[in-house]
């Protein structure tokens, strides 16, 4: 890209623009022809995944420009569409357009003949899905982002239920909606009492606008309860485990992905930049909200059955991380400590572009799994490393990534927010110094579950035998798949093996947030080693590491090799000498959760029935369930049922009733206009 | 950096490397034979470990037809983690380059990456012993881990750094001082590195009873060149371990940076410190029972509680 071109003012924004209305026609094309596999799957989707690859490095290229602003010429009369840039939101363009871009070339191999909508409609659907993520991230105006908000949510209803046929899809997709719009409700809210009566409103005036106290909390929590339900904070997530497996797969990796990031985005710049106050309790409450969900998302994704649960919950979990990061930056920055905040949000954000990799990855992966054997259930899989290899070699990276180990990508971050925790004794309240060091250990200890998740998801998929016969014709996945889960996986091992410079370049995207950053304590060191603070307080250099585990491998392998003869005889497992091994003898995924449910037993509400000796046909069975839905959902909606029948009292179906009705609501209102 | 001072600083890593991997195996020996001795038995002699890892090393490597790619590099893989954490924790000398690559977060990253590999290992074959094995050993590390980084966010508090290397020049070569919050993170630590390292009261490395065995339970498999690099890798777990405790908790007598005559010392200072945590060790084994596996939990809570403790003895007290 000429250099010229990118400095030119508005550059960035017309290209974005550009860039949704690329994905609009991508998608409206779908409804040429639309059962066509080849014309949809083949073309559309490459295209659409071009259109990713160009705001990918759109993003790029813009993330240290300043922002742009433009005033579009559609909307209402007198309500014109207002869309600007910033490092903030180029940043979540970015993800959004690698995202999309690995996503779409996954989706261009996957669609199979009959299944729910035509694929040319879901393309329709999705590529409108993509188009109103990126315009969230661009709006303005509490307007355009209400309405590409709304957008999202629709559209992405419509592609949780494209299989709308099957019951239990409809229900998952109505308490999806359900949770939405009263998520959206509280944004509306939010916005209304920040634009505070001005009838105003652009972001411009929002910040301008100076909140008490008071309002400034109201406002801050209505946006964390909107926001939170769309990124599924509890005790908002329960649409999460319902809608994911519910979805095709290229969906759960988008949604998962992306779609729950545009509402760390909404956070974000609601509470930093359109917010003139920041407090520091609030971040106390979002730091326990975080670990709060962090720590049930984790719980709940080992003991799930169900490939998709099972990432489903553990983006919960990753919500949870990511929002822990958000409310320490909060706490550090209400009292003024504005570089630890910056290393929290930095760790945040951190997270946000891991997420978006490793869960596309795994989320296509077990698409693909779904695919080529017909089961979602982890009790029916097994032994697949021998079938499709190439799947299981970039599966792996995803579950080294995202179990937090080194040196791929989710250690970076949870090793930051770790060193973030670090820096609590610098506050100037004893009962924080004492209390976060304890959620610091929280913190690891979800990562360490997640660790124990993914050895599961990934032992119980990929290795062992294979619990079915049928598992026998399963093939590994086509060239347009790899292609995609190839270009997820990359940037999983780049991030974590380069995250000095990775760092550097998302510095402009804090500094919108909070008056610091990372970047100027890093240039000092020599770009290898990622130093937060000062190089004699922490330094982690993953490229240095994985060369030290590579050169330690070779050499132990070529002096095995050089010194010992390398003869190998393949044979029967051992076994402590059993005979008879059987696939069913290994352990399973309800096996492998055991210890969790045992240990965790007041989370769970386990519901198990063991046969007896004298039955029949003995049957057992375990249905693990979340307590909140007993707690609260159910509850909340008997309580709904019951004021309903009390209103319906009202509704007799005759005319002159309804009249007088309406006769009483006047004089009502005449009272008041007085 | 100059020159010589590189140079320098790349022997004292080589020396402590290769010090440090070979005395893992004798380090062990020396464990068993005390606990030989203490239970009245007669003791296998001091090098046992490497006649052990000899003979397996001249063996025929035998595999199950089932097993892929990732079972075979995984002992590779271990034994690798377990020589740049070795690399990582000054024994010898503070003089490291690669102590800089990651600090105690990143070490406890990488023991998890080798457990990781391990626990993947073991499920590869798709026996039952191999994942209850593979199963209990992660939930031992997760149950492990909180109280694992509280020992150390306990240190780096004192020390202002997560570095290991800056942590023992802090504590080793200040004026003296004594941290009581030191002294609940070491019980803290020495029941982690039980529980870790498939000690009694956790795990029983001595014996094939399916229903206690953790570690031995996931390596059932493995023979010959595989399973020498998985024992000797094992051997160096502990030895990561001891020396991180000697790091943290007796940190006197390690060189510092550019000494090189103090390393002789610290040769010494370190067989002694060895001698006497394996006597330690070897003692708990004995006097200690075996618990069932579902009193773990209680096991490391208590580890994670007295870690806390002592941090926050050192926020309440600032020692």
């Amino acid at each position: 890209m000429p250099a010229d071109l990118i400095s030119e003012p508005g550059f960035a924004l017309r290209g974005s623009l550009a860039v949704i209305a690329g994905w609009l026609v991508v998608g409206f094309l779908g409804l040429l022809r639309p059962h066509s596999l080849r014309f949809v799957g083949r073309l559309l989707f490459p295209l659409g995944a071009g259109a990713g690859i160009v705001l990918f490095f759109i993003s790029l290229a813009t993330i240290q420009a300043p922002p742009q602003a433009l005033v579009l010429p559609l909307g209402l009369p007198d309500l014109p569409f207002h869309v600007r840039t910033d490092a903030l939101s180029a940043f979540f363009l970015l993800l959004l357009g690698a995202g999309a871009a690995g996503i779409s070339m996954f989706a261009a191999g996957y669609f199979r003949p009959g299944e729910g909508t035509s694929p040319g409609l879901l393309c329709l659907q999705y590529h409108v899905f993509l188009a109103s993520m990126a315009l969230v991230m661009l709006a303005d105006d509490a307007y355009l982002f209400m309405v590409a908000w709304e957008m999202m949510a629709l559209s992405s209803y419509f592609l949780v239920t494209s299989q709308h046929r099957l019951p239990e899809i409809r229900r998952a997709g109505f308490l999806y909606l359900l949770i939405a719009h009263l998520g959206a409700l509280a944004i509306l809210l939010a916005f209304g009492v920040l634009q505070a009566g001005q009838g105003d409103y652009t972001f411009a005036s929002m910040r301008a606008s100076q909140p008490g106290a008071l309002w400034a909390s109201i406002t801050f929590f209505l946006a964390f309860l909107g926001f939170g339900a769309k990124a599924g904070i509890v005790p908002l997530h329960v649409w999460l485990p319902e809608a994911h497996p519910a979805a095709p797969s290229p969906v759960s990796a988008m949604m998962s992905a992306v779609m729950l990031k545009t509402a760390i985005y909404g956070l974000l710049r609601l509470t930093y930049d359109l917010l003139g106050v920041q407090l520091w309790w609030w971040g106390v409450v979002a730091l326990a909200v975080g670990l709060l969900t962090m720590l049930y998302g984790v719980l709940f994704a080992a003991v799930q059955t169900d490939m998709k649960r099972l990432l489903a919950y553990s983006s919960i979990e990753n919500v949870g991380s990511i929002v822990t990061g958000f409310g320490l930056s909060l706490v550090f920055h209400g009292y003024g400590l504005h570089l630890m905040a910056a290393l929290a949000l930095t760790a945040a954000l951190y997270h946000c572009l891991n997420h978006a990799f490793f869960k596309s990855l795994l989320f296509l992966s077990t698409g693909h799994v779904l695919h080529a054997t017909g089961s979602r259930n982890l009790g029916k899989l097994g032994g697949l490393i021998h079938r499709m290899p190439w799947l299981a070699c970039l599966t792996l990276v995803g579950v080294l990534g995202i179990a937090a180990l080194p040196p791929l990508n989710g250690f970076v971050s949870e090793w930051l927010l770790l060193q973030a925790f670090l820096f609590s004794p610098g506050l100037p309240n004893t009962y924080l110094i004492m209390l976060i060091p304890l959620a610091a250990a929280a913190v690891v200890l979800s990562a360490a579950l997640g660790a124990y998740v993914m050895v599961k998801f990934y032992g119980v998929i990929f290795l062992g035998h294979p619990r079915e016969e049928k598992l026998k014709d399963a093939h590994d996945a086509g060239p347009w798949e790899l292609a995609g889960l190839a270009w997820l996986a990359l940037p999983c091992l780049l991030l974590g093996v380069f995250p000095v410079a990775a760092i550097v370049a998302l510095s402009p995207a804090v500094e919108v947030l909070v008056p610091a950053s990372l970047a100027p304590s890093l240039a000092g060191s020599n770009g290898w080693y990622l130093t937060p603070i000062a190089p004699e307080r922490a330094s982690y250099a993953p490229f240095l590491f994985l060369c030290v585990i590579l050169l330690a491998v070779l050499l132990t392998w070529l002096l095995v090799k050089r010194f010992y003869h390398g003869r190998l005889r393949r044979t029967d497992a051992w076994d402590c000498g059993f005979p008879g091994v059987s696939a069913r003898m290994q352990d399973t995924a309800e096996g492998f959760g055991q210890p969790i449910r045992q240990i965790f037993e007041a989370f769970f509400r386990t519901e198990r029935h063991l046969p007896t000796a004298f039955d029949e046909r003995p049957r057992y069975y375990l249905n693990v369930e979340d307590r909140l839905w007993h707690w609260l959902y159910l509850p909340v909606a008997a309580a709904v049922g019951r004021l309903s029948a009390m209103i319906s009292v009202l509704q007799r179906g005759r005319i002159h009733l309804y009249l007088l009705y309406s006769f009483a609501t006047l004089l009502l209102l005449l009272v008041f206009v007085r | 950096m100059s020159w010589p001072d590189a140079l320098s600083a790349l022997a004292s890593q080589a020396l402590q490397l290769v010090v440090a991997a070979a005395l893992g195996p004798l380090y062990l020996g020396w464990v068993n034979q005390w606990r030989a001795w203490l239970q009245n038995r007669k003791a296998p002699p001091l090098i046992q470990p490497y006649c052990n890892l000899v003979k397996l090393f001249h063996k025929d490597a035998v595999i199950a037809s089932n097993a892929s790619p990732l079972f075979r590099a995984a002992p590779y893989a271990v034994f690798g983690c377990m020589l740049l954490a070795l690399s990582i924790v000054p024994v010898l000398a503070t003089d490291l380059p690669f102590a800089q690559a990651a600090d105690v977060i990143a070490l406890v990253g990488v023991l998890a990456l080798a457990r990781v590999f391990q626990a993947l290992a073991a499920m590869d074959i798709g026996t039952a012993f191999g994942t209850l094995g593979a199963r209990r050993e992660m939930l031992v590390s997760f149950l492990a881990e909180p109280a694992l980084l509280m020992v150390f966010f306990t240190a780096s508090l004192i020390s202002q750094s997560t570095g290991l290397t800056t942590i023992v020049e802090t504590l080793a070569h200040r004026a003296f001082a004594i941290y009581p919050s030191l002294a609940f993170a070491a019980v803290a630590f020495v029941m982690v590195l039980l529980a870790e390292n498939a000690r009694i009261p956790v795990d029983n490395p001595a014996t094939h009873l399916e229903l206690t065995m953790i570690h031995e339970a996931m390596v059932l498999e493995y023979s010959a060149r595989h399973l020498a690099l998985v024992e000797w890798a094992a051997s160096l777990k502990l030895m990561v371990y001891t020396t991180i405790g000697i790091a943290l908790f007796v940190p006197w007598g390690i060189a510092p940076a550019g000494q090189w005559l103090q390393v002789p010392v610290a040769l010494a200072a370190l067989v002694a410190k060895l001698a006497l945590a394996g006597f330690g060790l070897a003692l708990i084994e004995t006097v200690s029972a075996k618990m069932r596996v579902f009193r773990v939990p209680e096991y490391l809570g208590t580890a994670f509680l007295l870690a806390v403790l002592g941090m926050l003895t050192l926020l309440l007290l600032g020692a």
